[in-house]
């Protein structure tokens, strides 16, 4: 600490005591912030829908509803795609629907079973577009293992939508003892990434074309849900190595009903950094990250550094963060590898006890500072 | 990744840190201003402070030019975006800054277009998109952003592009720098000056500041080593009783700046008799207008705004903290009623803002017994980094340093 930092400690408890307050939604319109899935969000999210709509179910706000219907226990999400530009390195708006939902289902420790489709038109788009987008979607559906099984189409004026706007709502199959969640993380649990972070998010912002830049990459868009399969296959479940659902090792320090894998989440809109601060508000817990150890391709740290941009809060499709009990991380880690989705797995950080609610980072340059949640999308800074 | 890890080497800050310690008089505490709001963004993004000697603390300057943006210049701004046809241009971190009714994404939400651009030049792909509409860029900036609009401007009047202009509201620094150290609350041992700004105005403005003040400053780069190494020259300089101005950004800054930008900024802009500093208040000769001669270009001459003058709000105290008289968590309202979510001021609002650094970055310096200083319980991932206290760095072998000077 500096020398005039000296008498300031009780800065960051008036902080936090403002932060624990629930943010109010003062805004009277709807700004882009609101969509960027950071702090806008959350606050929109939470005094607008959570106040009207809420119910036991939705509280959590996780990826997807997790329920009992008869005898099954059932996933259901959806999600809804605006990406700009339609066509992108990599993949396009229809996979990246489809991925999206299969993934919110995968990361739920669900098994995908079937998927909806609703589509936004705007008048004047391309047929020829629309049949390749389409295309996508159905490989994109074989490759995942599920079918799209119902559907709507809507058509708009001219200038009402982006060209094509789509829906996907899925539903999954879940073990009926698995419990994962971001409440769960415990003191000592091991935060794993299961390849190069912030591909996607910079592949679409190159790809429209307005910096002049370009670099060779691809989005990661991909399903998940063999990969997870695997992983809870390996350490969830009975014959697994790691501990099994039910009860929790003795001394793991884990949550009642806790299994190796406590939590998983598609690190999408808002990036690792996000997803890391709702596992640590969530569970209460601190969660420090190595910076040196976050994979990040050359390429996106490279268009990063230019537009002074964080790869940690930028966007994957095929990327997740896997929270993991400490005795749990080998077989995790050979498990996530042994599939090529995974085969860059790493541990990029744990969980500690204090600061709750707080994401830190030891920097590469030997130094700590925190990692909040954005506001907003992220902005460009002017030099 | 090349010219980028070699400037942010952990093992080299270690060394650095040793040998400031060794330059640092005991019992004496050293305060330096870092004058971009740069510096301040790469201090806090990085955790550099972790490498400071106890004896020395940062104080955050005005060169944040986002900041330093009056709200009635944003009011200014709004009033030419809803005029008939506009579509105004601006950089990002500029959407968030309020004005008295709301930022740029507020507006954007009643009505107004405005577009986020990263060069002025976008704003001109646009007018030519758009020949019905009229296209502003907002114009803001120290000398590192001003010859871009300056040729911008020359490019749109080559092409003779007639629904293009900009709104200028580019400052220069020397007359901020002159204006803190002017100010009796201020008390500083030395400079980390600024060094995109230096690459275009050069080294030579800076000179009155030890002949005239007696402080030292060091031209300083933007990675973390750069700043490290300005700041153990300021120390430098201090023990061996020196005064002078010097460059540590060699590899890009010139003593002489950048003659070719230089005259693009006089063929276009002037020097404005008078400009308001959000927390600095009127400082004359502080800023630049368009010229007569590209009057067609000028937005103020165009849309004549009404000139807004808006007294900061009451609760921010962003002078206090801009002329490094405060920090930024001594601001009655940090962190509590003036958060990134909800500035109150514009310190909260850019990445480089002194207070949105500290708030997203730096908070957690200032736990008192809980400090997180690495080695500590919250700890490092890395076994390799499982205990590089400071007092242990001070040890690293201090050859291992690759001073640049």
């Amino acid at each position: 600490m500096t020398a005039a930092g000296r008498g300031a400690s009780g800065v960051l408890d008036r902080v936090e005591a403002a932060r624990r307050r629930r943010p109010k939604l003062r805004d009277t319109h709807i700004t882009s912030a609101h969509g960027a899935g950071g702090k806008a969000t959350a606050t929109l999210v939470d005094a607008v829908f959570l106040e009207a709509l809420r119910n036991p179910l939705l509280e959590p706000l996780e990826d997807a509803a997790v329920f009992d219907a008869g005898t099954e226990r059932l996933a259901l999400t959806t999600d809804s795609f605006v990406v700009t530009p339609l066509f992108f390195p990599g993949g396009n708006i229809g996979d990246l629907a489809v991925n999206g939902t299969v993934n919110d289902l995968a990361v739920a420790g669900a098994r995908p079973l079937h998927l909806a489709s609703a589509v936004i038109l705007e008048e004047g788009m391309d047929i020829a577009d629309l049949r390749r987008i389409v295309a996508s979607m159905a490989e994109a559906a074989t490759r995942a293992g599920v079918s799209i099984v119902t559907g709507d189409t809507k058509v708009v004026q001219r200038g009402r939508a982006d060209g094509c706007y789509i829906t996907t709502t899925g539903v999954g199959l879940v073990d009926p003892g698995l419990r994962l969640g971001a409440s769960l993380a415990r003191p000592g649990d091991v935060v794993v990434v299961t390849g190069p972070i912030g591909d996607h998010g910079i592949t679409v912002l190159l790809a429209r074309g307005e910096l002049d830049l370009s670099a060779d990459l691809r989005s990661d868009t991909a399903p998940l849900s063999a990969l997870t399969a695997r992983l809870l296959a390996a350490v969830n479940t009975p014959g697994g190595d790691g501990t099994r659902d039910g009860g929790g090792a003795p001394g793991s320090g884990g949550a009642p009903g806790g299994g190796g894998v406590r939590a998983m989440r598609d690190a999408t809109r808002g990036g690792v950094a996000t997803i890391l601060n709702e596992v640590a508000k969530a569970s209460g817990v601190g969660v420090v990250v190595d910076e040196a150890a976050v994979p990040v391709r050359t390429e996106v740290r490279g268009a990063c550094e230019l537009l002074g941009l964080d790869p940690l809060y930028v966007a994957c499709e095929g990327r997740m963060v896997v929270i993991v009990a400490p005795e749990a991380v080998d077989t995790a880690l050979a498990a996530l590898r042994a599939d090529p989705l995974g085969a860059q797995s790493t541990v990029i950080g744990r969980i500690v006890d204090d600061p709750p609610g707080t994401v830190l980072l030891n920097t590469a340059f030997g130094g700590t500072r925190i990692v909040d949640l954005l506001v907003g999308d992220p902005l460009p800074r002017i030099c | 990744m090349r010219f980028v890890d070699e400037y942010r080497d952990a093992d080299t800050a270690r060394a650095l840190s040793a040998r400031m310690a060794d330059l640092c008089e005991p019992g004496r505490a050293y305060a330096f201003m870092e004058v971009c709001g740069g510096h301040t963004h790469t201090i806090y993004k990085h955790g550099l402070e972790d490498h400071l000697p106890p004896e020395v603390s940062l104080v955050h300057g005005p060169g944040c030019p986002v900041c330093v943006i009056p709200m009635g210049r944003v009011d200014d701004a709004m009033h030419i975006a809803r005029q008939d046809g506009v579509i105004m241009t601006s950089f990002g971190d500029m959407m968030r800054v309020p004005g008295s009714h709301g930022s740029f994404f507020d507006a954007n939400a009643e009505g107004t277009d405005i577009r986020m651009v990263y060069s002025p030049l976008d704003s001109l792909k646009i007018a030519r998109a758009n020949p019905d509409r009229r296209v502003v860029f907002m114009a803001i900036g120290f000398e590192t952003t001003t010859p871009s609009t300056a040729l911008t401007v020359l490019r749109a009047a080559a092409e003779g592009l007639e629904n293009f202009s900009i709104f200028c509201n580019h400052i220069t620094i020397v007359p901020a720098l002159r204006a803190i150290l002017d100010s009796p609350d201020v008390r500083l041992d030395g400079f980390v000056g600024p060094g995109h700004v230096s690459t275009v105005i050069g080294c030579r403005p800076y000179e009155f500041i030890p002949r005239d003040y007696g402080k030292p400053l060091v031209v300083s780069g933007f990675e973390p080593l750069d700043i490290l190494q300005s700041i153990y020259q300021l120390l430098r300089q201090l023990r061996d009783g020196r005064c002078e101005v010097e460059n540590q950004y060699t590899r890009v800054v010139a003593a002489e700046g950048n003659p070719v930008a230089l005259a693009a900024i006089d063929e276009v802009l002037e020097p404005r008799p008078d400009f308001e500093w959000r927390g600095l208040g009127r400082i004359p000769w502080s800023a630049m207008q368009v010229r007569e001669r590209f009057a067609a270009f000028d937005a103020e001459r165009i849309f004549a705004p009404p000139g807004a003058r808006v007294a900061d709000p009451k609760a921010c105290q962003c002078g206090e903290v801009l002329t490094g008289v405060i920090k930024p968590w001594e601001c009655r309202v940090f962190g509590t009623g003036c958060t990134p979510e909800t500035p109150i001021g514009a310190c909260m609002v850019s990445p480089e803002g002194a207070c949105a650094a500290y708030y997203n970055f730096g908070r957690l310096r200032h736990r008192g017994s809980t400090s997180t200083q690495r080695g500590d319980d919250v700890g490092s991932v890395d076994p390799r980094k499982a205990d590089p206290r400071k007092a242990d760095t001070r040890q690293a072998d201090p050859r291992k340093a690759v001073i640049r000077a």
